[in-house]
């Protein structure tokens, strides 16, 4: 492919591609080649999807009737619950959780025959109906995708699929239409904020570094997305990779960069894979590298990567670490738009924030502007998990309400158990309880009800959930990834972890729980950078809202939803008994006896709460209390 | 300054005008406000200053900031309102130490740095009576690997002072943060034995350490032992820079040459003889003016660099191993006394080298790892047998119940104990290099070097360059102090950049007199100038002031050396080095 010189190459490449994208699209009629389109997401290539597309091709060959359709491998669609996903464009016909030996069925009934495979159909769990078609499963109703418009679509590997999705258009609208001042003013009156967690208005930031004056200016991106449960980015990265290095390119061309860096987490070995090729790709167009579609402007994008600290997501940390340094925070000022990577004006954007880029340049700020609430515009990409029905990516406009997502898209909570509470903005963020489900999701909101927007990760909670656990269970991530620089945050969540651990052992006292509260309190006060400023959050929310849980585990020495094993009793209830000796036979510490035939009793004091006995009864007469 | 931007602003209440760039706590300083630090440290000598701001102590409240500030790396703007005591801060500040402590053995009564210790200090000065906060305690176990350092990493606070005296300072690049969360600590990387390092034993870590986390190898048992051992004859010498190194920890003014009082002390702890390294060191001048003046006249292998300096040996050895031809062979003052107290001394008192142990007395803790070097021993016996510092000295005063303050000045030994003034400048950086142009001056010309004060490189920088006239002769020198300088000057070197005759380095900032094995200075940079005072001092108060007038070296020579640089000389006053 030879370079493309200038915005007519590009026109001119778009055309030629187009022609498989409005046909996916239906927007052509006569002699459509259907599209076949398997998830190839990190989630679904591990259940099986690189052998589901195989199977698919092969049946076409065995048919004879591999070049009349498109069969091929795109980015995440989202709802990981029922991956792997086969697409079917433009019937829009989606089959869920599909395996290798269903392409047989597929290309037989589906493809020659023309009839659904219907047990490949999504069940829908409130009506019981099967749901042919993407677009009426409620879990895509109420989204709305800017930053995965392209994910689940098109080809990630192939450049001219992005292009003849309008890719590379905004950095030429830029380039020769904008030039770098406007380009600046659209994303300022887009009102875009960081998505990576902070919510730092993306345009102030990239006027920061454009208002230095230096030879050498950076461009990096943060792709170090390390909130347990959170892959947005990654999905980004493997969905729709020259999304983001479009945007890079924009970005330098604004602060006057030529060179930008992508730090990405080793582990994430498909993203890397795809981004190696986009780059690759993007070089040999012309898209990258110097003279970019002949306009003298010169950017090109270099991989680093993340050896796996969660701190490293912060941006003074990441750029020390890309230097080879210790990846650790430092005192701001200076910030990095004055003194970052080799001590050069640097720019940082996540992944998502970049992603939103090309659309925002393409429709204008305005556009953008008038998607979201008052002050976070636009929309934003959650990680759905824990207890709810659909787990999986969603990306939603702002000011949307918790109660739409967890149930109306997500499906609600599963087993039809209770809702307790959603924890947003990962191991930093906070609990929130019921009261607060209708409230509009927000930056500001969710940071005034002791939460965060984070980088988007939502684990919803429920009955079974004990909350000092929950609490636990996040700090004892943040404990483990504090970069161990500074006293409060290295030394006092630590001291926090063990308080917490007291109290779920049953140890704990009234006076700990404000010990918990006032400590929390000065980690947040004192901790230098963010990390340390937000770890105590999930156990100052849980103090807030779930305060008697803790007092339930203080003072009654119990654990309301019955997760602390160490506070839980195990009973067997005489009626029930009929003395089978299954119970005592399988105890590992021989704690309960009684004769064949009578009643058994557990001895309290040695029982180690392991539940092999519940397991073992076939008569329900062991009871956890 | 008069162009720099002033700022305002109060703390508490008290208005304030200080330059732009001034941080809170300098700011505070300036109207006796002394906010509680504790990783803060400003190194001595250097535009360096710890501002990690990692402890957290210094915390103070800003006016309109949602958090609490780190005083020591918030810079002031201009009408800001500063309060350092606020409850909400000093609860902080408080919760701070009580963390650190939680994670401590606070061991304090058996501890080297007792009475010695910041983070005791803090806890001291902040009222803390008890620690709220119990829990696990990191554990690792001492290493005592080395000759010279010691770490008890449970004892590591996380200053990270001794990790930029390391790598930026003394750009060793040994000590840094290793591990994450609660598990972090300073050590070397993967928790290497400090042995198996490019550890040059400088020991300038230990000298900013605020605990014992870095201390020194201690050889008090060793010596008292010896001492009280009747079949051994035990001889001390006294290395120049201790003389000015220990009179404040007997109240007397700081820097101030006590050498009397020493060698009074010395003797009443029961040594046999007291000598001084300052003849060591007018027997180097006499090997090292010989190479020098042999090295300018054949205009061959120069520079010529200075090799007294263990520290810096061991930098050179690890750092720059294509550069060891042009190390001076002369041995250090230390190990040219070893090696003449063993076969001079010995034979001319009639003692079998066995039966002799040399101890020294030294400001330094590389001197420990030379001492036991093997090519400074010969039949298995090494020619000096323990090392301590002057701060060992001290510990070892103390537990005899010796005041030196009390003490009326004695004189040394002889033949050993005779000395000039250009050994006493060994101690101070520039010193080895004036002591050694005193004495080629005369040498190469033949006449009488009146002016004996080469001020040009006098002075605590780090570097300094000078051209020296002798007779007609340009010789270009530089002195640099601290590591970080010496390898700007190797790496010149190396370029071929480098047009010098003649280099002295010494490994640590000041040379001697700020060695890592003096008492503790905590930061306080007159103590080191006091030092320096106390040198020149000493010197300007010598009968003799060049190294060949000492009239027990020019016997030395007579009775069993010959001359500079003869056979016999070579075989004991000589050495090699070797890639490390």
């Amino acid at each position: 492919m030879p370079k493309l010189n200038s915005i007519s190459d590009l026109k001119n490449l778009k055309e030629k591609s187009l022609l498989n994208i409005l046909m996916r699209k239906g927007e052509i009629k006569k002699d459509v080649k259907k599209s076949i389109l398997v998830c190839g997401g990190t989630g679904c290539q591990s259940s099986n999807s690189k052998k589901i597309l195989a199977n698919l091709k092969e049946e076409l060959a065995k048919n004879r009737i591999e070049d009349n359709y498109q069969c091929l491998m795109v980015g995440c669609f989202g709802f990981c619950e029922k991956g792997p996903i086969v697409d079917i464009e433009p019937d829009g016909v989606f089959y869920v959780s599909v395996k290798p030996e269903d392409a047989k069925d597929i290309i037989t009934e589906h493809i020659i025959n023309n009839k659904k495979v219907e047990r490949l159909l999504y069940i829908d769990p409130a009506t019981n109906q099967k749901i042919e078609r993407q677009d009426d499963i409620p879990f895509y109703k109420k989204q709305m995708r800017i930053a995965l418009r392209n994910c689940g679509f098109i080809n990630p590997e192939n450049i001219e699929e992005y292009i003849a999705m309008d890719g590379y258009f905004a950095l030429a609208k830029s380039l020769f239409e904008l030039g770098d001042v406007k380009t600046l003013e659209e994303v300022k009156k887009s009102g875009l904020r960081g998505r990576g967690g902070g919510g730092f208005p993306t345009g102030l930031k990239w006027e920061f570094a454009k208002k230095e004056k230096n030879d050498q200016k950076y461009i990096i991106c943060n792709a170090d997305e390390g909130d347990p449960g959170a892959f947005m980015d990654r999905s980004v990265l493997e969905g729709d990779p020259h999304s983001v290095l479009e945007a890079m390119a924009i970005a330098g061309y604004v602060i006057g960069s030529n060179k930008g860096y992508i730090y990405i987490r080793a582990e994430y070995p498909l993203a890397i894979e795809r981004l190696k090729i986009a780059i690759k790709q993007a070089r040999e167009y012309g898209l990258l590298g110097e003279n970019i579609l002949g306009s003298n402007f010169n950017f090109d994008i270099q991989l680093s990567y993340g050896a796996g600290a969660f701190v490293c997501g912060e941006e003074i940390a990441l750029i020390a670490s890309i230097e080879g340094s210790r990846g650790e925070p430092n005192v701001k000022p200076p910030f990095p738009a004055q003194s970052g990577l080799w001590k050069k004006p640097t720019n940082v954007n996540n992944v998502e924030t970049f992603a939103n880029i090309p659309p925002i340049i393409l429709n204008g700020g305005e556009w953008f502007a008038k998607i979201g609430s008052e002050k976070s515009k636009g929309t934003k990409v959650f990680a759905l998990a824990g207890k709810i029905n659909n787990v999986g990516l969603v990306e939603v406009p702002m000011g949307i309400t918790l109660r739409e997502i967890i149930y109306d898209i997500g499906g609600g909570i599963k087993n039809n158990k209770k809702f307790k509470a959603v924890q947003t903005g990962g191991p930093s963020g906070g609990c929130i309880p019921e009261k607060f489900l209708d409230i509009q999701i927000d930056y500001d909101n969710l940071t005034a009800i002791g939460s965060m927007m984070g980088s988007g990760g939502m684990i919803v909670l429920d009955e079974d959930d004990c909350m000092v656990n929950v609490a636990k269970f996040y700090l004892e991530f943040t404990k483990d990834e504090s970069c161990g620089r500074c006293t409060p945050c290295r030394v006092g969540n630590k001291r926090l972890l063990e308080i917490l651990q007291k109290i779920t052992d049953g140890n704990g006292t009234m006076e700990d729980l404000e010990t918990l509260k006032e400590l929390s309190e000065i980690i947040k006060d004192t901790s230098l950078c963010g990390l340390g400023q937000t770890a105590p959050n999930p156990v100052l929310s849980t103090l807030k809202y779930f305060y008697d849980e803790y007092v339930a585990h203080v003072k009654d020495k119990k654990c309301p939803a019955g997760a602390c094993s160490k506070l839980l009793r195990y009973f067997i209830i005489e009626e029930k008994c009929v003395g089978c000796s299954a119970c005592a036979r399988n105890c590992p510490v021989s704690c309960i006896s009684g004769e064949i035939k009578k009643k058994y009793t557990i001895d309290q004091s040695k029982c180690i709460k392991c539940g092999a006995c519940i397991q073992k009864c076939k008569f329900g007469a062991i009871i956890i209390q | 300054m008069s162009n720099q931007k002033m700022i305002n602003l109060k703390i508490n209440d008290i208005t304030v005008t200080v330059p732009e760039g001034t941080t809170v706590l300098e700011a505070a300083e300036k109207v006796n406000i002394k906010i509680p630090r504790l990783c803060y440290y400003e190194f001595p000598g250097m535009p360096k200053i710890n501002r990690i701001a990692s402890c957290r102590v210094c915390v103070v409240e800003i006016e309109g900031r949602k958090n609490l500030a780190p005083s020591c790396a918030t810079l002031v703007t201009e009408g800001m309102i500063v309060k350092t005591n606020t409850p909400r801060a000093v609860k902080a500040r408080r919760t701070m130490v009580e963390l650190l402590l939680s994670d401590h053995p606070n061991s304090c009564l058996t501890c080297p740095k007792n009475n010695n210790c910041d983070l005791q200090k803090i806890a001291a000065d902040l009222n803390i009576r008890k620690i709220r906060f119990q829990g696990e305690r990191l554990r690792f176990r001492e290493d005592e690997s080395s000759f010279s350092l010691k770490k008890d990493l449970e004892k590591c606070i996380m200053c990270r002072r001794c990790e930029v005296m390391c790598n930026e300072v003394q750009t060793c690049r040994v000590l840094s943060a290793v591990g994450r969360g609660f598990g972090v600590v300073v050590s070397t990387a993967f928790h290497l034995p400090q042995k198996d390092t490019a550890c040059t034993f400088c020991g300038q870590c230990v000298s900013v350490c605020p605990t014992a986390a870095l201390t020194g190898i201690s050889y008090i048992d060793q010596v008292w032992e010896a001492i009280n051992n009747p079949t051994k004859k035990v001889i001390v010498q006294t290395a120049p820079a201790v003389r000015v190194g220990l009179s404040e920890e007997f109240g007397l003014p700081d820097g101030e040459p006590i050498t009397g009082k020493l060698v009074a002390g010395l003797r009443r702890l029961g040594f046999d003889a007291i000598f001084d390294t300052n003849f060591g060191a007018d027997l180097t001048i006499m090997e090292e003016a010989k190479e020098l003046i042999d090295r300018i006249t054949k205009n061959e292998n120069l520079p010529i660099l200075t090799s007294c300096c263990p520290g810096w040996i061991n930098f050179i050895e690890t750092n720059f191993p294509d550069l060891l031809h042009i190390p001076s062979s002369a041995k250090s003052p230390q190990q040219m006394f070893g090696a003449i107290a063993k076969t001079y001394y010995a034979k001319k008192i009639g003692i079998d080298p066995k039966d002799l142990v040399v101890v020294s007395v030294m400001p330094c803790l590389a001197k420990k790892y030379e001492a036991n070097r093997p090519e400074f021993s010969s039949n298995g016996i090494q020619d000096v047998d323990y090392v301590i510092t002057t701060r060992e000295l001290v510990y070892m005063l103390r537990e005899a119940g010796i005041d030196l303050a009390q003490l009326q000045d004695e004189k040394y030994d002889s033949p050993l104990g005779e000395s000039t003034g250009a050994a006493v400048i060994f101690g101070v950086t520039g010193g080895v290099l004036e002591a050694a142009l005193r004495t080629a001056y005369e040498w190469l010309t033949k006449k009488e070097l009146k002016e004996v004060n080469f001020t040009d490189i006098r002075g605590l920088e780090g570097i300094k360059e000078a051209t020296i006239d002798i007779d007609g002769l340009k010789l270009n020198v530089a002195v640099a102090s601290g590591l970080g300088n010496a390898r700007k000057i190797l790496e010149k070197i190396q370029s071929g950049e480098s047009h010098y005759h003649a280099i002295e380095i010494m490994a640590c900032p000041g040379g001697c007199i700020n060695g890592g094995g003096q008492p503790f200075k905590h930061g306080d940079m007159t103590l080191i100038e006091d030092r320096m005072r106390g040198i020149y001092k000493e010197d300007r108060n010598c009968k003799y002031r060049k190294s060949h007038e000492n009239p027990e070296i020019q016997k030395l020579y007579q009775e069993f050396l010959g001359e500079p640089g003869s056979h016999k000389a070579h075989e004991l006053l000589h050495t090699k080095y070797f890639k490390r």
